[in-house]
């Protein structure tokens, strides 16, 4: 596993805005934290559900998809229930279609019918909560689930949607200026499994990776 | 991107992004609710000053499963039929609130000079003898299902009446930009008066291209051009250029044949073929929709703050939520 700091990235990159150069500030999340998440969340699905039968997880293009996929394969290890895997692309529910340019990330296939199934959504970074605002509408299009749950990784707050996870692999307080990066093998070539976050050079260091706060 | 005029207006970049949307949006349609609501709000306009069925419907439908709303304006129950001039038209849709206008004109050029007119975004659907993109967009997208992620190496023969056909010329671009081998057949008077700057080759002999082509590629022959004297029959046409079975049983195997409708069955192409395996003809209607689903969206689909050309692949370098990158 390689040590903090020693992954092939720059140490500094140019914000999505321009100008300011961001660097990274804290990495919180190792490749080993992130396998202890994910375990834990593929426990809780499963202890919350009583079971994994008649679930769906649905990943959120791109790496909430990654991130269903290793909780599926967790969840076949320990319980030795295949739950199916979907994959959901929420660009055309967005809400600022026409305010910026909205791409789809690639065709929604969700392998089974939702209907009367629990859905577990699953991304990586919960934000403002729009993203899952507009799934929650897609899903709704594809049949009628018997719930919706979510999943994500990391639950940076600032929502502005009463939206809230059932499942958080770590709750991170940061600024809006900040910037959550999340790294996996499946999506990032080149990059060990991480969770860093990076802003601006000048700003005071987030706290320290320190025990769960709450999940 | 603003309007689509024209194939050039895309280049390689833009077709690729089109038609990676288009993948997005071909799921879409095969939904049980084939609808999304990503253009809620918007309006469309058809303007169509030529006779069309399977344009103006595929428009509208795109537009429909897009949740825009469409209005469809017709020359044979228009004001037009009175002498209103077509930029008064085009003022009296646009001071209605409007935010694309679809046109097929007979007269080249009419789109972009629609485009000079008004704010709405333009998008052509068939200009005189000049373009139709969405057309070439549309079989890229159904070549591109069948012959893998790349049509380099591909090589099409586009036949009949090139002259007069605005497909082939979007057709030849597209294809051609997508690195595909285009060969042009047709009879000597059935070819423009110069290739210059076509990226293709001619030929006159249906019968020495075929064995090598990968694609054919059929357009549609007019009556009135026999009576032209383009050529002195359209039984003799057939003889010399149609797609018959004899000549259908000398491609190659995995051979894929193409029409833009509306078919002449009996004349450019046999109805055994236009009905046979190896033909795309009704795959191409399909995707139609799902094509001008994405040509929709990409230009009513982001702010005029984004104007993106080559800009429209995904980017998805950084992991956050996406709204933070413009939509604080």
């Amino acid at each position: 596993m390689a040590a903090p700091g020693a992954h092939p990235a720059s140490e500094t990159s140019t914000p999505p805005d321009g100008g300011i150069l961001f660097v990274q500030r804290a990495r919180v999340l190792t490749a080993e934290d992130l396998r202890r998440a994910h375990t834990r969340i593929a426990h809780e699905i499963v202890e919350r559900n009583h079971g994994a039968e008649g679930l769906v997880l649905v990943g959120l293009y791109t790496r909430g998809v990654a991130v269903a996929r290793r909780l599926a394969a967790d969840i076949s290890g320990f319980e030795g229930v295949d739950v199916p895997v979907g994959v959901l692309d929420v660009a055309f529910y967005r809400d600022d279609i026409g305010r910026r340019s909205v791409q789809p990330l690639g065709p929604t296939e969700i392998p089974v019918d939702i209907t009367d199934r629990i859905v577990v959504l699953v991304d990586d970074v919960l934000y403002t909560g729009r993203t899952v605002r507009a799934a929650l509408e897609a899903i709704n299009e594809l049949g009628r689930p018997q719930a919706v749950q979510l999943a994500v990784l990391v639950d940076r707050g600032h929502r502005e949607l009463p939206i809230r996870a059932d499942y958080v692999g770590k709750n991170l307080p940061t600024k809006a200026t900040e910037d959550v990066r999340v790294r996996l093998e499946e999506t990032d070539a080149g990059f060990d499994d991480s969770i860093e976050v990076w802003g601006p050079p000048d700003a005071a260091p987030v706290a320290p990776p320190g025990p769960e706060v709450g999940a | 991107m603003k309007h689509l005029l024209s194939i050039d207006d895309l280049g390689p970049v833009g077709i690729e992004a089109i038609l990676d949307l288009s993948e997005s949006f071909s799921e879409v349609t095969q939904r049980e609710i084939p609808k999304v609501p990503a253009l809620r709000g918007k309006t469309v306009v058809s303007l169509f000053y030529e006779d069309s069925t399977r344009t103006r419907i595929s428009f509208e439908t795109a537009a429909k499963r897009l949740s825009a709303d469409t209005m469809s304006f017709t020359i044979s129950s228009s004001s037009v039929k009175k002498g209103e001039s077509l930029l008064d038209t085009v003022q009296t849709i646009e001071a209605m609130g409007i935010d694309a206008i679809v046109v097929r004109h007979h007269a080249a050029g009419a789109p972009h000079r629609i485009a000079q007119w008004t704010d709405a975004s333009v998008i052509n659907a068939g200009d005189g003898r000049h373009e139709h993109p969405t057309q070439a967009l549309l079989d890229c997208f159904t070549l591109r299902r069948h012959r893998g992620p790349s049509l380099a190496g591909s090589r099409i023969a586009i036949v009949g009446d090139i002259r007069h056909s605005r497909v082939a010329r979007s057709n030849v671009k597209a294809f051609a930009a997508l690195g595909a081998e285009v060969t042009l057949v047709a009879p000597p008077t059935l070819l423009p008066e110069s290739l210059a700057g076509w990226p293709a080759t001619v030929s006159y002999d249906l019968d020495a291209v075929l064995p090598d082509v990968d694609v054919v590629y059929l357009l549609r022959i007019q009556r009135e051009r026999a009576e032209a004297s383009r050529f002195p029959s359209l039984r003799e046409y057939t003889s010399r250029y149609g797609l018959t079975v004899e000549r259908a049983a000398r491609l190659k195997p995995d051979v894929l044949v193409m029409h833009p409708g509306p078919m002449n069955r009996g004349v450019e192409i046999a109805a055994e073929v236009a009905d046979g395996p190896a033909s795309l003809v009704r795959e191409q209607v399909t995707n139609g929709v799902a094509v001008r689903m994405a040509v929709l969206y990409s230009l009513l689909g982001s702010s005029s703050a984004y104007p993106r050309v080559d800009g429209m692949r995904p980017t998805h370098a950084r992991s956050t939520d996406a709204p933070k990158e413009g939509a604080r």
